[in-house]
């Protein structure tokens, strides 16, 4: 019987199932660069929010601590964003005729709450509490980023849960101390740039980690891996 | 669908319609047979199992009941792939989908005491009966989310009873009536206040002559006094009170015994011998439960000096479960036998010593003399005046009073025969004398005696206002021109008086959602103050009541702590009359055989029909039954032998002329020639859960014989399927071991206190766990800091001597957890929801069996069975030891219940969680992941609130304390049955409880180390009775075949 194909075919036969791998493969990571990517996670995307709030202003310029509005940081699972008398604390007297501040008069003349975009927006079953986590030393922008640097705030971090466990597999690799927590300049340790803590300077963010993780109980990985630990 | 209902007709032994009379004594000569031929005890959880069906034994290796894994909706074939084939398709872009927007919004003005995320405690009162509860509301942000107890309350010490807590879903209740309404129209409150000035106006000018107010039974002395002002302003007016399940009879008898009325209250930690007359005091409806239950479950420790119960009742009750002797009789009987019981005291009278239960009667009269001043007798609310006038005299005559029982002044503010007031009311509606009737919360159209014929009195009496206030339009609101919307409870000021006479302030959780009000703005109202507050009048008149200087102080400390300090009624000395009061001859039944006795009762679980449209409470299994969104009418197992009748059968009953038709259930334990009928059902008109639930027993009722009368019971060739998870998880006990020799583990342990002296450890014994090393499981060492840094393993033991089946615990875990509701075509094919379930297990004669109670949550296993099928890993352990359910990696195999065999798993069958309705989002614990379809969900030991304790005692740099993490069931449980806590810790509670001799594992030899174990219930039975009542249970069985042939 006589060929049906030409022996050309083979080479298209055998390029065909390389492409296919190679397809494949693609596919699969091009989805897996998808389901990372800002328009899944929102990282570094800005809402619309009723007044367009600038951290860079009030934490950068005026130096405003960060407990002045999130009250609630170190009490509670929410950090809590500021009721509008907290703004009219300041802007009862300062920018009292600004346009871009209406709202905020409008919402504490009116009763009625300003309405915020949610920008670290975790999914329902995770159940995060800050509180836990500004007391064991992590810093506010090791999560949230440079917020001082923020005009229009951000998503800072994907959020995701490979995120989560990057630090909860090993703590060590972000911890400060206590007194540094809010402290946006600080910075990791390096050579030459020591941080000092119980009275020594450490260079090492590994050997320091592993001070302050003992220092402040952190429980083990298997603890803080648990499921329960953050889904309920 | 018909197939599978004959399937499981099959199950039931008594059930089969080929069965004759003779094959009936046949299959009770092989129960006989049976327990005759069981050394230890043999426990069973329904009359199938106790038969032993093939089909029994089907359903319970089934993993779920059948029928519950198939699809029955009446979708095509071809419908259901399309849907399948979408969501296939669908199904690996779920990862995809990207979070919707949110939105933050703050307050403008945040009050002080507010942490956003962290819940607020605030005291309060429900009030049941007219007796007040003291409760905590837990509130997030403004929505109340779950009730608990008040710890320091004295009724309370913490414990909530299912009607307390329930009440929460009443007030979420979408159906609530939500404006006032005239004529079928929407009005509005001032409009109301306008349209009654007039008509209130022309009342005032002929002194209230044609005005009447019918409440219900009322503690709260600010509406008491409101009352009084407003009889004062109208004297001519009349005041009635009515609520189906009064307490006449207490109050006759107290009457009869001190020729007053008296408040009884009991002290049951000083009773060494109690006696219950047909008084169901465990139950939560009985007033005082809580704390009875609580010291009554305090004395149940056998290394300490234990109490013995002895029960006389007619209606298989949660108390007569846990009496060490019980003697089921019918209502009728029961005053004759406490006549009896009175004469062999030495009170006068003759004992009748022919009757066979002459031997109980005499063993009881020498231990409440032999524990004279430490023994007491409860005469139950359904009994005769003179049962209870009879059970003042013993106790006076033992000398009780004063130590066991003490009298005080009544809790309800005006105790007044309700039945004989609302009769009156009826006559002067009937004769027109009426022009302005104001309903206050009262129901009468459904719940009023049927001879009274109220709803005709009421649409025929001409009365040119009747006003109805509730909160819902119900069957009386229909037949009233206004109806004027009530707040409910946790919207309003009130105050309420609890059974000790206490008064618990209640307190508003949140504003009213559809601008109820209270009775007190309304009783304002009708006296022409219609824009005072709740909240004023309740001050003003606690203002007028202070004794201390600083109200403002006292004021804010009295609604802080819940309770006005110090208004616990004293002990009042009251004398009861020397002689013992002649009863009416007993037994009226006896005369003619052809007449069934019947007795009714408030149902366990939606009392009078007020919690008809509570999904919680419908789907509540009831605490012998486990009967779930009906009311069965209850027969004894030896009746329906000779009638050849069996569960689900219709019957109609015809009681003087009427005729009501009812389903029949058969309760093991319930007296022969008795029927017991359930009121609170067949509501015409309550909301989407409870209108046309059940059936309508109020239409049998008569105001002569309010709780018991005769009837002709005529059997229907109808069945009607009911919803009872009594069968469902059941765990196998009979196993055979290595050499195939038959024995049995019981999950149920219990023993009498003198095998306990002689062999503390006879419930380890009953079954050998394997050693510490014999595992293919990762041995984990829970102690190990390395594995488990702060040293926490969680366990739980459950007291089974303690539990006394009142279901608190399964309301609190429903509230708690977020758990949905399902449905009685859900709850049918066995897809009900509960994470914790309270196994009621019998043990012997089913004519009297004793019974136990045996709560069922997750065992937390520490070899557990569930994770290693899991092919997705959504259900893994954590380092503390708990059997962590993750939900959102569940995809629904259910490969872990079919692998559990505690059967403790629940299956969201289908999107059982109301996820529309808006009430209900605000109802929820936020705390807790709201389950979807197709997850597996399941008791986590309350995970969150050991999350939230564990993060505070980090945060402060110390360990949990004992006692500080309490979950749900446990918060809620009033005999303390439930005790939680840290077993690595052995100064724990739990851990001491662990090492008592009574502490086993339920299904020990499985080697899966479960966290929650059990203290097998010791009984104290009277060796005078213990004997006797082997040789009777196989003699009364005899009884019952001879009779049957």
């Amino acid at each position: 019987m006589a060929q049906i194909f030409h022996r050309s075919i083979n080479l298209y036969s055998k390029a065909s199932i390389v492409a296919v791998v190679l397809l494949g493969g693609a596919a699969f990571a091009g989805l897996f660069a998808f389901e990372r990517s800002p328009y899944i996670t929102y990282q570094g995307v800005t809402k619309p929010q009723p007044v367009p709030f600038s951290h860079q202003h009030h934490v950068a310029g005026l130096g405003i601590d960060c407990r002045y509005c999130h009250t609630s940081v170190e009490t509670s699972n929410y950090a809590s964003i500021p009721p509008t008398k907290t703004c009219m604390n300041c802007h009862s007297q300062i920018w009292t005729n600004a346009a871009l501040l209406e709202p905020v008069r409008e919402s504490y003349r009116s009763g009625h709450s300003l309405v915020w975009s949610k920008l670290n927006d975790l999914p329902d079953y995770v159940y995060f509490n800050h509180s836990i986590h500004i007391n064991k030393g992590v810093g506010c922008n090791t999560c949230h980023g440079p917020v001082d640097k923020m005009p229009l705030m951000y998503a800072a971090s994907t959020l995701q849960m490979e995120w989560c466990l990057d630090c909860h597999r090993a703590p060590e690799k972000y911890l400060r101390p206590r007194d540094e927590v809010f402290n946006m300049e600080y910075k990791q340790p390096a050579t030459g740039e020591p941080v000092s803590f119980d009275g020594k300077d450490y260079t090492d963010q590994k050997v320091l980690g592993m001070a302050l993780v003992a220092k402040y109980h952190l429980r083990n990985v298997t603890d803080i891996t648990s499921c329960s630990t953050c889904h309920r | 669908m018909a197939a599978e209902n004959t399937k499981r007709e099959d199950v039931c032994p008594g059930k089969n319609k080929k069965k004759t009379l003779d094959a009936q004594a046949l299959d009770l000569a092989v129960v006989r047979e049976e327990i005759a031929s069981t050394s230890g005890p043999e426990y069973w959880r329904s009359l199938e199992e106790l038969a032993g069906s093939d089909e029994f034994r089907a359903m319970m290796h089934r993993e779920f009941p059948k029928g519950s894994s198939e699809w029955l909706d009446s979708v095509s074939r071809r419908g259901f792939l399309q849907t399948m084939g979408a969501s296939l398709a669908l199904a690996g872009m779920t990862a995809c989908t990207r979070q919707p927007l949110e939105q933050i919004v703050p307050y403008v003005r945040q009050p002080d005491d507010v942490i956003p995320g962290r819940p607020q405690f605030y005291a309060s009162a429900t009030t049941l009966g007219g007796y007040a509860s003291p409760v905590l509301v837990e509130s997030h942000m403004g929505r109340p989310t779950k009730i608990e107890g008040n710890p320091d309350h004295p009724a309370s010490l913490g414990a909530a009873d299912i009607f307390s807590q329930a009440s929460l879903l009443d007030m979420y209740d979408p159906d609530r009536s939500q404006t006032p309404v005239y004529l079928g129209e929407t009005r509005s409150w001032k409009n109301f206040t306008d349209q009654i000035r007039t008509r209130m106006a022309g009342q005032r000018a002929v002194d209230g002559e044609g005005f009447r107010l019918l409440t219900g039974p009322i503690s709260s002395p600010t509406l008491f006094s409101q009352i009084q002002a407003l009889l004062k302003m109208y004297p001519k007016a009349k005041w009635h009170q009515y609520s189906p399940l009064h307490r006449d009879n207490v109050l006759a008898g107290s009457m009869l015994a001190f020729g007053q009325a008296v408040e009884t209250q009991y002290r049951l930690d000083g009773a060494d011998v109690i006696l219950s007359l047909d008084a169901d005091f465990l139950s939560p409806s009985f007033p005082g439960s809580a704390r009875y239950t609580h010291d009554y479950a305090a004395r149940r420790n056998p290394d300490a000096a234990m109490n013995r119960l002895y029960v006389v009742e007619s209606v298989p009750s949660p108390t007569g479960a846990k009496a060490e002797h019980r003697l089921s009789q019918r209502a009728s009987e029961v005053e004759g036998l406490a006549q009896s019981l009175a004469a062999s005291l030495g009170l006068g009278g003759s004992a009748d010593e022919a009757k066979e239960d002459a031997r109980f009667l005499r063993a009881v009269a020498e231990d409440l003399k032999a524990h004279s001043g430490a023994s007491v007798v409860i005469a139950g609310d359904q009994q005769s005046p003179e049962v209870h006038a009879l059970a003042h005299a013993i106790n006076a005559h033992l000398g009780n009073v004063g130590k066991t029982v003490v009298y005080s002044d009544t809790v309800l503010a005006n105790p007044v025969d309700q039945t004989a007031s609302l009769k009156e009311l009826a006559q002067d509606l009937r004769e027109k004398k009426v022009d302005v009737l104001v309903i206050l919360g009262a129901n009468p159209v459904y719940d009023a005696p049927t001879d009274l014929n109220f709803g005709d009195a009421l649409l025929n009496s001409g009365a040119g206002l009747r006003l109805h206030f509730g909160l819902h339009q119900d069957e009386t609101a229909e037949l009233c021109q206004w109806h004027v919307n009530a707040a409910h409870s946790l919207e309003a000021w009130s105050d309420g008086r609890a059974y000790d006479g206490s008064v618990c302030l209640v307190q508003p959780l949140i504003a009213p959602l559809y601008e109820g009000k209270s009775a007190h703005e309304l009783v304002a109202a009708l006296m022409g103050q219609s824009t005072l507050t709740g909240h004023d009048i309740l001050r003003s008149y606690w203002q007028g009541q202070a004794k201390s200087a600083d109200f403002e102080t006292w004021w804010r400390k009295t609604v802080h702590d819940g309770f006005v300090d110090g208004t616990a009624y004293p002990a009042k000395a009251v004398t009861a009359k020397a002689s013992v009061p002649a009863g009416k001859s007993a037994a009226a039944a006896a005369g003619d055989a052809s007449m069934i006795e019947v007795s009714f009762r408030g149902d366990p679980a939606i009392y009078d029909g007020a919690f008809a449209n509570n999904g919680w409470m419908q789907e509540l299994p009831k605490p012998m039954s486990k009967m779930t969104w009906d009311n069965p009418a209850w027969i004894g197992p030896a009746y329906a032998a000779r009638k050849g009748l069996k569960s689900e059968d219709m019957v109609r009953l015809e009681i003087a002329g009427r005729n009501v038709e009812v389903p029949v259930w058969i309760q093991a334990g319930h007296p022969d020639n008795a029927i017991t009928v359930f009121l609170g059902y067949g509501r015409r008109r309550v909301g989407r859960v409870g209108t046309g639930v059940g059936f309508d027993l109020y239409k049998a009722r008569s105001s002569d014989a309010p709780w018991r009368t005769t009837a002709k019971l005529t059997p229907l060739a109808q069945t009607y399927k009911l919803a009872s998870t009594q069968g469902y998880q059941t765990i196998e006990t009979g196993v055979a071991d290595d050499h195939g020799v038959a024995r049995t583990r019981p999950v149920i342990r219990e023993g009498s206190l003198e095998e306990y002296k002689t062999n503390p450890n006879f419930a380890r014994e009953m079954e050998e766990a394997p050693e510490r090393n014999v595992t293919l499981y990762p041995n984990v060492d829970y102690s190990d800091p390395n594995y488990n840094k702060l040293g926490y393993a969680w366990g739980m033991t459950v007291d089974l001597g303690a539990c006394v089946g009142c279901n608190a615990c399964m309301i609190a875990c429903h509230s708690e957890n977020n758990i949905p509701v399902v449905g009685k075509p859900q709850v049918v094919v066995g897809r009900h929801m509960h994470w914790i379930r309270v196994d009621a297990y019998y043990q012997g004669d089913r004519d009297n069996p004793s019974a136990s109670f045996q709560p069922v949550p997750c065992m937390q296993c520490e070899n557990a069975p569930c994770e290693l099928v899991c092919p997705v890993g959504a259900t893994v352990h954590s380092s503390e030891g708990l059997n962590d359910m993750v939900y959102n990696r569940c995809i629904g195999t259910r490969y872990c219940s079919n692998n559990c065999p505690y059967k403790v798993r629940r299956f969201n069958f289908l999107l059982f969680q109301d996820w529309e309705t808006p009430q209900f989002k605000m109802m929820r614990n936020p705390d807790v992941s709201i389950r979807s379809r197709g997850v597996m969900e399941k008791c986590t030991y309350c995970v969150q609130r050991i999350t939230v304790a564990r993060i505070d005692s980090e945060r402060e740099e110390r360990s949990i304390k004992d006692g500080e993490i309490q979950t749900a069931c446990q918060q809620a449980c009033p005999s303390n049955a439930i005790v939680f806590g840290n077993v690595n810790d052995p100064n724990s509670k739990v851990s001491k409880l662990k090492g008592q001799a009574r502490n086993y594992s339920m299904l020990a030899e499985l080697n899966t180390r479960p966290r929650t174990t059990y203290l097998a219930e010791v009984r104290n039975p009277n060796p005078q009775l213990e004997s006797a009542e082997h040789a009777g249970a196989s003699s009364a069985v005899e009884h019952a075949v001879v009779e049957r042939s």
